[in-house]
C-alpha cells in the first residue's frame, strides 16, 4: 500500500502547485505585462470615471439610446456579477410573455416604426451581459434615436456603421454593433438631455 | 445562410485537421521511448520522479495501473472537497465568499475529478480565487491526464504482444500534464487574453452606467460590477482537458470569458483538439495510421450530422415568433433563427456548433444556453451525450471509449466474416466482451436510473424549471450529462439541491472510474495476448465500410437505449411546437 | 444388417419435426430456460403478463382481458418457437446417434486370457470388457469395443460408423492397426486389444457429440452471449424506467391541460416492448446455430470433438496438408520419355514398355500405358512372352525383363549406373542432364538401360488432382496460407509446390519437423490447421488448433486429433474449415438482423404506447398500424414469426462463398443489417392488415 500511498500523495502535492500556482501566476504576470488592458476586464474610462467594459452590455430602455438584447440576469438586467441566461423553452408561456413584453416597449417607444422586429431585439441573451445587437437591429432604432435626439437618421445610421465589426477575417462569427460604445458615441455628438 | 454555414464549419474543421498532424505527432513521440524538447521538460520531468520516489523505467501490470490511478483520483476528490469546505478561511478569497455547503462540495470534487465539470454553483459568486485554482485548475489538468495515462495504457495493451505490463501511470500522468497540457493551456491562455478574456487577481470592478435604471423596488441603480479573476488560465484548460467547467456561471457565453468570434474559435477548437490529435497518435502508436485516420472519420461524420441537424433547427428557429411578426429570417445583417439564449457576436452557427462540438466532446462548456434551444437543436447535444462520449469525447476516455466501441464492432462484424473476432491483431474473447459490455451498460443504466428516480421523486421534480415534456428534457439532459462525465446543461434545471448534487456526483463518479477500471482490464487482457498476422482473412478495421459500421454501431448502440425516453421529451416537444 | 448414416436429411423431416416439437413443450422447465438469459427474460414476461390476464379476467385490469392474453399467448409461442429450433437441430443429431447406438447393441465377446489367440478364451459381455484386455474377433462378429489389431489380418465393414459400404482391411502393426468398436469382421479373424473402457469408446463418445448430451458453450458462444445479455440488461432498464418517465408525462400533461385523457403506459405494453426490443431472434436460434454447424460436419462426415474446434475451424490461417493423397492422386505416373542421344525415341518407349510388363504399381502401368498411347506400342501380354521377368528388390532397386538376349532394366539414376559399371559402361552425360533437369521439375527420373546402352529417361511426375490449383487460390483470397507436407527432396517439392499452387511447402518432412512448423507458426499468432493418421503424426495432431485424424489412422492419431474423418480424405480439411467459418457468420449476421430489427418496432410500439398521453406522437406511426393495440400485437407477432421462419437459415447456415473478409463483410451486411432495418416494416403492417382483416383488432 505504500509504493501506492506515497507517489500518489506526492503527486497531487506536486501538481497542484505546477499547475495551481505556478501555471496561473505565470499566465498572470505575462498577460498583466503583455495585455494590461485586456487582462483588467477591457474597462472604458472617460474623464477618470469608469464607464464600462467594452465586453459587457449595459441595460438602456430610454428612447434616446440603443437598446441592446434582453437580460434575464438577476435581480436587475445586466448584472454583470452574475451572468445568467433566461432558460426558457421554446414552448414555456414565459418566453412568449417576454416577447411579447419586449415588442410591446419596442412599439411603444416608437409607434410609428412598422418595421418587422429583428428576431435578437426580442430574445434574451445567453449570458445575459450580450454588448451587442445585429446590424439589423440597429437600424430598427435609428428613426426612434434620431427623433429622441433631434438628429437626422442619416447622422445616426452613419454612427452605426462605425460601430459595426464585420466577421474576423470576413469569415467568423456575425456582423455586430456594440451598444455600449455606439450610446457613448452618441452622448459625445449630442448629450441626452 | 448556407454559404456562411459551410465556411464557418469548414474553417473549424480545416483548422481542427490542420492541427491533428503535428500535435499527433508530437504526442507519439511523448509516450514513447524519448520524450521530445528533453532540454526544457527533462530535468522537471526527472525532478517530478525523484520527488515522487518513482522508478520510470518500472512498469506496472493493470492492476497496479489501477490502483495508482484510483489511488490518486481518490486523494484529488478528498483535496477538493475539503479546499471548498474551508474556502473562508483561506487566502486568495478577496470577496470574502463562505464555505461550500457539503452535497455542493461533494458534487463539485466528483464533477471535476471525473473529468465532468458539471457545474452545480455559479462560479463567480462561490468559489473563492484559491478554490478555483488550487482545487478546480488543478482537477482540469489532472483529470485530463487521468483520461490520456488510461488511454496510453490501453494502445500499449493493444500493441504489445505477450506482455504482463501496459506502462507506468506516474510517467504517464506526469507526461500528460508536463509535455502536452501545460504547454497547450500556458499558450492559449494568452492568445485568450488578448482577446480580452481577464486575468487578474482584483476582484471585481465598480463602473458607472451611461443609464442608470430602476428595480424592482423603485430604487435607481447607477453602477454596475462586474466580477474578474484569474479566468484566462482556467478557461485556457477547461477547454484542451475537455472540462467545461466555467469561470463565470454562464460559462463560454460570457463576454469576460470568451469575447470575439476569434476567441470562440480557439475556445472551440480546443475542446476536439486533443481528442482528435490523439486518433492520430493512436495511428502512430499501433504501426498503422490509417486506423486513426478511421476512427477519426467515424467521430467527425458523426459530430458533422449532429451539428446538421442542430444548425438546421436552430436556424429554423420557433414558429412563436413569426406568429408575433417578428423577423427570424437570416440575412447580411443579422442571424435570424431561435437567439434566445444566444449571443450576437456567435450567431445561431457558431453557437450550434458549439453545442454539438462541447456534446461530442465531454466538455460541456456553452456558449449559449442549451435549454433555450428547439427541441431538435436540443436533442442533437442530449444525444450525443448518450452515445457514450466516444465521438471526441474526453482527453483519452473519448478515444479509449470509441477502442471499446470498435471492439465490439469488430465482434458482431467479425463473425460476420466466418472469424472469430479480432481487433488490431487481438482476439476479441469473452474476457474482454464482458468488459466492454460493463463499459457500454454503465452509463446508459446509470443515465435512466437517475431520471427515473428524479422524475419520480418530490425532490426531483421540485426545481425543474420548465413546464410539459420540456422539463422532463431538462431532467434526462441533467442524468446524461452527468452519466456520460459531459457536463453540459440545461441551465433550467435548479441542480444546486442536495437531491441533484448527491445523485449526480454519485452517478458522475460511477462513470467516470468503473469504466476506467473494466479499460484497464481490457488492456491488461489484450497486452497478454499474441499478435496475430494480418491477412485477407482478417476485417480490415480502416476502410469506409468499417467507419459505415462503427458509426451503426455506435448510433444503434448509444441511440437505441434512448429512443422511448427521447420521445417523451424532445421528440414530442418538436411535434408540439410544429402543431 | 447394414445401417448407414442418412445424409442429406431434408430440413423438415417429419421424422425429425414431431419429436422436436415434443422436446420443445418440455424445454419450458425453468431451470433449461434460466441457461439462456436473452429467451429467460421472455419466459418470465409470458409469465408476467399471463398473471396479468387473469387479474384482468377476474377483477378487471390495466387493459382488456383480450389485449392481455395476445400478447401472453404469443409470448408463450415466442417461447415456443425458440424451443422448437433448438430441438429441431438436436433433433437431427438425435437420428444420427440412434442409427449409431442400434451399432452398440450389447455384443458378446471373446476374451483371450493374453494376447495370445490360442490362450484361454472366455465368453464376456462388452460392457465387462476394461482397457488393456485381449478380445478375439472371427468373420461375422461384431467387434465389442474399440481397439488395436495385434494379430491378424481381416476385412472389416466400418459402415455403421462411416457410412462407407466398401469393407477396410485391418491388420496388426503400422498404420492400419486401429478397429472401432461396432464394426463387423467380414472375413478371417483378429486378436484386438481394447484400448477404451465401456462409455469412453469412439461410438460412445460420437455418440455424446452428436446429441448435444456434453455440448458445451464455445469460447465465441459465451462472448457472443455476454454482448446480448448487455443488450437485454440496457433494453430492461430503458423499458422498466419508462414507467416513471410516463407517469411524469402524464402529470406534466395535466398540469398543462386537467382535460386530457392521459393515463401511464400500461404494464403489458411495457413488457410487449421489452420483448421486442431485447434480441430474441438470435437469442433463440443461437443454440440452433451451434449444434447445426457440429451437424453440419456430422453431414460431411466429419466427428467434431468439440464445438470449440468446429470455431476453431473456421479461424484457421495455416493448413498444412499431406502432398499425396491430398494434393497430389496418391501415385506418380509416367509423363515423357527422353531419349539418349543417338537413341530413337521408340526404342526407348518400347523397351520401357517392355521393362514394365510384369511391373503392377501405378508408376508400371502408367509406363506402358504412355508408351501405346502416344507410339501406338501395344501392351505385349507378358505371361505370352518367352521372358524373364527381373522383379524390383530393395537390393537391386530396379526391375526389367530379359528378353531375346536383350537385358533391359529400368531404376533410379544411381541404380542403373551400378548396372552399367557392372557393364563397363558408363551413363552418358546427356542422359545425366535429362535426369537432373526432371528433379529439379519436380517429377522423378527412371533410367533405361538395355545391356550397355543407356537408352533414355522416363519422367515419373506427382499428378496435382483436378481443381487444386483453384481451390487453393479460394484459400488465399479468405486470408488462409496452404503449407504442402512432403518426404520428398526440397527441390522436387518446390517443383510441386508451384504446380498445386500452395503458398509455402515443407520437404523432407518428420514428424518433428511438423511439430516445430506448426510451434512456429502458433507463436507468430497463427491458428493451424492439419490432418493425420500414423502414429507418429500424434504429437503435431495434438498440437495443431483443428486437427482431423482419418479414420483409418491409428487409434493414437484419433485420440490426438479433436475432429475425425470418417470418409479419410485429407482434402475434406478445406471442407471443414468452411464450415467453421458458415458457423461463424451465421450468428453474426442473425445477431446484426436481430438488432436492426428494433427500428421498426420502436415505430411501432412508440406512438402506441404513449397514445393516451401524447395523440401527437401518432406522427411516427408511419407504417400506418390500425389501433394502438393491433400495433403492439402486430409487433409481438412478428418477433415470434421470424423466429421460426429464420429456423431454416440457422439450420442451413448463411450462405458462404470463399471471398475476402472485406466483401464477405459488406455483402452480409447488405443482406442482414439492411434487410434487418426493412423486413419487419413490411412484416408488422401485413400482419396488422391480417388482423384487422380478420376483424381481430
Amino acid at each position: 500500500m505504500r509504493t501506492f500511498l506515497r507517489p500518489a500523495l506526492a503527486a497531487i502535492i506536486i501538481f497542484s502547485v505546477l499547475t495551481g500556482i505556478i501555471y496561473p501566476a505565470l499566465v498572470t504576470v505575462i498577460a498583466q505585462v503583455a495585455f494590461p488592458s485586456q487582462a483588467n476586464g477591457s474597462l472604458i474610462e472617460q474623464a477618470g470615471v469608469q464607464r464600462g467594459s467594452a465586453l459587457v452590455g449595459q441595460q438602456f430602455d430610454q428612447a434616446g439610446y440603443f437598446w441592446g438584447r434582453l437580460s434575464a440576469t438577476g435581480p436587475v438586467p445586466y448584472n454583470a456579477a452574475a451572468s445568467s441566461g433566461s432558460n426558457y423553452g421554446p414552448l414555456n408561456p414565459s418566453l412568449a410573455e417576454a416577447v411579447q413584453a419586449r415588442i410591446d416597449a419596442l412599439k411603444a417607444a416608437d409607434p410609428s416604426n412598422q418595421l418587422p422586429i429583428p428576431v435578437d431585439l426580442v430574445t434574451a441573451s445567453a449570458s445575459g451581459l450580450d454588448p451587442e445587437i445585429s446590424p439589423a437591429a440597429a437600424s430598427y432604432q435609428v428613426q426612434r434615436v434620431a427623433t429622441a435626439r433631434g438628429l437626422t437618421p442619416s447622422q445616426i445610421q452613419q454612427l452605426v456603421e462605425q460601430h459595426t465589426s464585420q466577421p474576423t477575417l470576413g469569415i467568423l462569427g456575425e456582423p455586430r454593433v456594440n451598444v455600449l460604445q455606439l450610446n457613448m458615441a452618441l452622448d459625445q455628438i449630442k448629450a441626452l438631455d | 445562410m448556407i454559404s456562411n454555414i459551410i465556411i464557418q464549419i469548414g474553417s473549424f474543421l480545416l483548422v481542427l485537421l490542420a492541427c491533428v498532424i503535428p500535435l499527433g505527432r508530437y504526442m507519439a513521440k511523448v509516450y514513447g521511448e524519448t520524450p521530445p524538447m528533453q532540454r526544457v521538460f527533462g530535468p522537471i520531468e526527472r525532478l517530478i520522479y525523484r520527488l515522487l520516489g518513482i522508478d520510470a523505467k518500472t512498469e506496472m501490470n493493470w492492476k497496479h495501473y489501477a490502483v495508482a490511478l484510483l489511488g490518486f483520483n481518490g486523494l484529488g476528490l478528498l483535496l477538493l472537497y475539503g479546499l471548498q469546505r474551508i474556502q473562508v478561511w483561506l487566502p486568495l478569497n478577496p470577496q470574502q465568499l463562505p464555505a461550500i455547503s457539503a452535497d455542493s462540495a461533494f458534487n463539485t470534487a466528483a464533477s471535476f475529478v471525473s473529468n465532468t465539470n458539471w457545474q452545480g454553483y455559479a462560479g463567480e459568486t462561490t468559489m473563492s480565487y484559491l478554490t478555483q485554482m488550487l482545487g478546480l485548475t488543478v482537477q482540469n489538468f489532472v483529470s485530463a491526464a487521468t483520461g490520456m495515462a488510461v488511454l496510453i495504457g490501453l494502445i500499449r495493451g493493444i500493441t504489445r504482444r505477450s506482455s504482463s505490463t501496459i506502462g507506468n501511470f506516474w510517467v504517464d500522468l506526469t507526461r500528460s500534464t508536463l509535455y502536452i497540457l501545460l504547454p497547450l493551456a500556458l499558450t492559449l491562455s494568452l492568445v485568450l487574453v488578448s482577446q480580452g478574456v481577464v486575468q487578474t487577481f482584483n476582484a471585481s470592478q465598480t463602473v458607472e452606467l451611461l443609464q442608470p435604471i430602476g428595480n424592482a423596488d423603485g430604487q435607481t441603480i447607477s453602477q454596475q460590477t462586474i466580477a474578474l479573476g484569474p479566468a484566462a488560465s482556467q478557461i485556457a484548460i477547461k477547454q484542451l482537458g475537455t472540462n467545461g467547467g466555467g469561470f463565470f456561471n454562464v460559462n463560454s457565453a460570457h463576454p469576460l470569458e470568451n469575447p470575439t468570434p476569434l476567441s470562440n474559435l480557439f475556445e472551440l477548437l480546443s475542446i476536439v483538439l486533443i481528442p482528435a490529435a490523439l486518433c492520430y497518435t493512436f495511428g502512430i502508436m499501433v504501426g498503422d495510421k490509417r486506423q486513426g485516420w478511421a476512427i477519426l472519420a467515424t467521430m467527425t461524420i458523426i459530430l458533422l450530422g449532429f451539428t446538421a441537424l442542430a444548425v438546421g433547427a436552430e436556424q429554423a428557429g420557433n414558429p412563436l415568433y413569426q406568429k408575433l411578426g417578428v423577423d427570424d429570417h437570416a440575412s447580411a445583417l443579422q442571424a435570424g433563427g431561435n437567439m434566445e439564449g444566444k449571443e450576437t457576436r456567435f450567431g445561431i452557427v457558431n453557437s450550434a456548433l458549439w453545442a454539438t462540438v462541447t456534446t461530442a466532446a465531454s466538455n460541456g462548456s456553452v456558449n449559449s444556453m442549451h435549454d433555450s434551444y428547439t427541441p431538435l437543436g436540443g436533442l442533437a447535444p442530449m444525444v450525443l451525450m448518450q452515445l457514450g462520449e466516444v465521438v471526441f469525447g474526453g482527453v483519452g476516455s473519448g478515444l479509449y471509449g470509441m477502442l471499446i466501441f470498435a471492439i465490439i464492432t469488430v465482434f458482431v462484424a467479425g463473425l460476420m466474416v466466418g472469424r472469430t473476432p479480432e481487433y488490431l491483431g487481438k482476439k476479441i474473447e469473452a474476457f474482454e466482451m464482458k468488459m466492454a459490455a460493463l463499459i457500454i451498460l454503465i452509463p446508459c443504466v446509470t443515465t435512466l436510473l437517475i431520471t427515473a428516480i428524479a422524475v419520480s421523486s418530490d425532490a426531483g421534480k421540485a426545481t425543474v424549471f420548465n413546464s410539459g415534456a420540456h422539463g422532463f428534457s431538462e431532467v434526462l439532459y441533467a442524468a446524461t450529462s452527468a452519466a456520460n462525465n459531459n457536463g453540459s446543461a440545461f441551465a433550467g434545471l435548479g441542480a444546486n439541491t442536495p437531491f441533484y448534487n448527491t445523485w449526480l456526483g454519485i452517478a458522475m463518479l460511477v462513470s467516470r472510474f468503473w469504466l476506467i477500471v473494466p479499460t484497464l482490464a481490457i488492456a491488461g487482457g489484450l497486452a497478454n495476448k499474441k499478435l496475430i498476422p494480418q491477412s485477407a482473412g482478417t476485417l480490415p478495421t480502416h476502410t469506409p465500410l468499417f467507419v459505415g459500421l462503427l458509426i451503426g454501431v455506435v448510433l444503434i448502440v448509444g441511440a437505441l437505449t434512448f429512443i422511448p425516453a427521447l420521445a417523451l421529451g424532445p421528440i414530442v416537444e418538436h411535434l408540439l411546437m410544429s402543431l | 444388417m447394414n445401417h448407414t448414416l442418412p445424409k442429406n436429411r431434408s430440413l423438415f423431416d417429419r421424422a425429425i419435426v414431431g419429436p422436436a416439437l415434443k422436446a420443445a413443450v418440455l424445454k419450458f422447465d425453468p431451470r433449461l430456460q434460466v441457461r439462456n438469459p436473452v429467451m429467460f427474460v421472455v419466459f418470465v414476461g409470458a409469465i408476467f403478463t399471463t398473471g396479468l390476464w387473469l387479474q384482468a379476467l377476474i377483477a378487471g385490469g390495466e387493459t382488456s382481458p383480450n389485449f392481455s392474453l395476445a400478447i401472453a399467448g404469443w409470448l408463450w409461442l415466442t417461447l415456443l418457437f425458440a424451443n422448437f429450433a433448438e430441438a429441431m437441430a438436436e433433433g437431427r443429431g438425435k437420428a444420427q446417434a440412434d442409427t449409431l447406438r442400434q451399432s452398440r447393441r450389447d455384443v458378446q465377446a471373446i476374451k483371450l486370457s493374453s494376447a495370445q489367440r490360442t490362450s484361454k478364451q472366455t465368453t464376456v459381455a462388452a460392457s465387462a470388457l476394461r482397457k488393456g484386455d485381449y478380445i478375439l474377433v472371427s468373420a461375422g462378429e461384431t467387434i465389442a469395443g474399440d481397439g488395436d489389431v495385434i494379430e491378424g489380418v481381416a476385412a472389416v465393414d466400418e459402415s455403421a460408423i462411416t457410412g462407407e459400404s466398401a469393407p477396410v482391411i485391418r491388420e496388426s502393426g503400422g498404420d492400419r492397426s486401429a478397429v472401432t468398436g461396432g464394426t463387423r469382421v467380414l472375413s478371417d479373424w483378429l486378436v484386438v486389444q481394447i484400448s477404451a473402457n465401456p462409455g469412453e469408446t469412439f461410438l460412445d463418445r460420437m455418440i455424446a457429440m452428436v446429441e448435444g448430451a456434453k455440448r458445451q458453450k464455445t469460447p465465441n458462444e459465451i462472448a457472443l452471449n455476454i454482448l446480448l445479455t448487455a443488450l437485454t440488461i440496457i433494453f430492461l432498464m430503458a423499458t422498466a424506467t419508462l414507467l416513471p418517465f410516463s407517469i411524469y408525462s402524464v402529470a406534466a400533461v395535466k398540469a398543462l391541460d386537467p382535460s386530457s385523457q392521459a393515463l401511464p403506459i400500461t404494464v403489458t405494453a411495457l413488457v410487449a416492448l421489452l420483448v421486442c426490443l431485447i434480441p430474441t431472434t438470435i437469442g433463440g436460434l443461437l443454440s440452433a446455430i451451434g449444434i447445426a454447424g457440429m451437424d453440419r460436419m456430422i453431414q460431411a462426415n466429419v466427428i467434431a470433438m468439440s464445438g470449440r474446434a468446429v470455431e476453431a475451424a473456421g479461424d484457421v490461417d495455416v493448413l498444412l496438408l499431406d502432398k499425396t493423397g491430398t494434393i497430389t492422386l496418391g501415385n506418380r505416373q509416367a509423363t515423357n520419355f527422353l531419349p539418349a542421344a543417338g537413341v530413337d525415341i521408340r526404342e526407348l518407349a518400347d523397351a520401357a514398355q517392355l521393362a514394365s510388363l510384369a511391373d503392377e504399381t501405378p508408376e508400371g502401368r502408367s509406363i506402358v500405358l504412355l508408351a501405346n498411347e502416344h507410339y501406338q506400342i501395344g501392351e505385349r501380354q507378358a505371361a505370352k512372352l518367352d521372358a524373364e521377368f527381373v522383379a524390383f528388390t530393395a537390393q537391386t532397386r530396379m526391375s526389367g525383363i530379359n528378353i531375346a538376349g536383350r537385358q533391359i532394366r529400368k531404376g533410379a539414376v544411381d541404380a542403373i549406373e551400378r548396372y552399367l559399371r557392372e557393364q563397363q559402361s558408363v551413363l552418358p552425360s546427356d542422359v545425366r542432364a535429362n535426369v537432373e533437369t526432371i528433379a529439379r521439375a519436380g517429377g522423378t527420373p527412371l533410367v533405361v538401360a538395355d545391356g550397355k546402352r543407356a537408352l533414355g529417361v522416363i519422367q515419373l511426375k506427382d499428378i496435382v488432382k483436378g481443381g487444386m490449383k483453384e481451390r487453393f487460390g479460394e484459400l488465399r483470397r479468405m486470408g488462409i496460407k496452404t503449407v504442402m507436407i512432403t518426404g520428398d527432396n526440397p527441390l522436387t517439392a518446390a517443383a510441386i509446390a508451384a504446380e498445386a499452387g500452395v503458398d509455402d511447402f515443407l520437404a523432407e518432412a518428420t514428424p518433428e519437423a511438423k511439430l516445430s512448423l506448426i510451434r512456429e507458426y502458433q507463436a507468430g499468432g497463427r491458428l493451424v490447421a492439419m490432418t493425420g493418421d500414423g502414429t507418429n503424426d500424434a504429437p503435431a495432431l495434438a498440437q495443431a488448433d483443428v486437427a482431423m485424424a482419418m479414420n483409418t489412422g491409428t487409434n493414437a492419431a484419433k485420440e490426438a486429433g479433436n475432429m475425425v474423418d470418417l470418409d479419410s480424405n485429407p482434402t475434406k480439411l478445406i471442407e471443414v474449415v468452411e464450415i467453421g467459418k458458415q458457423l461463424l457468420m451465421t450468428r453474426g449476421a442473425l445477431t446484426t438482423f436481430s438488432i436492426a430489427n428494433d427500428i421498426a418496432k420502436y415505430f411501432a410500439i412508440i406512438p402506441a404506447a404513449f397514445a393516451s398521453t401524447y395523440p401527437v406522437l401518432n406522427k411516427l406511426n408511419i407504417m400506418g398500424l390500425a389501433s394502438p393495440e393491433s400495433a403492439i400485437i402486430s409487433a409481438v407477432i412478428f418477433n415470434a414469426l421470424i423466429i421460426v421462419f429464420l429456423i431454416p437459415l440457422a439450420l442451413r447456415g448463411v450462405r458462404y462463398r470463399a471471398v475476402a473478409a472485406a466483401q464477405a463483410l459488406r455483402s452480409n451486411l447488405l443482406i442482414y443489417g439492411l434487410g434487418g432495418l426493412i423486413v419487419p416494416f413490411i412484416g408488422i403492417k401485413l400482419i396488422d392488415l391480417l388482423l384487422v382483416g380478420l376483424g381481430l383488432v
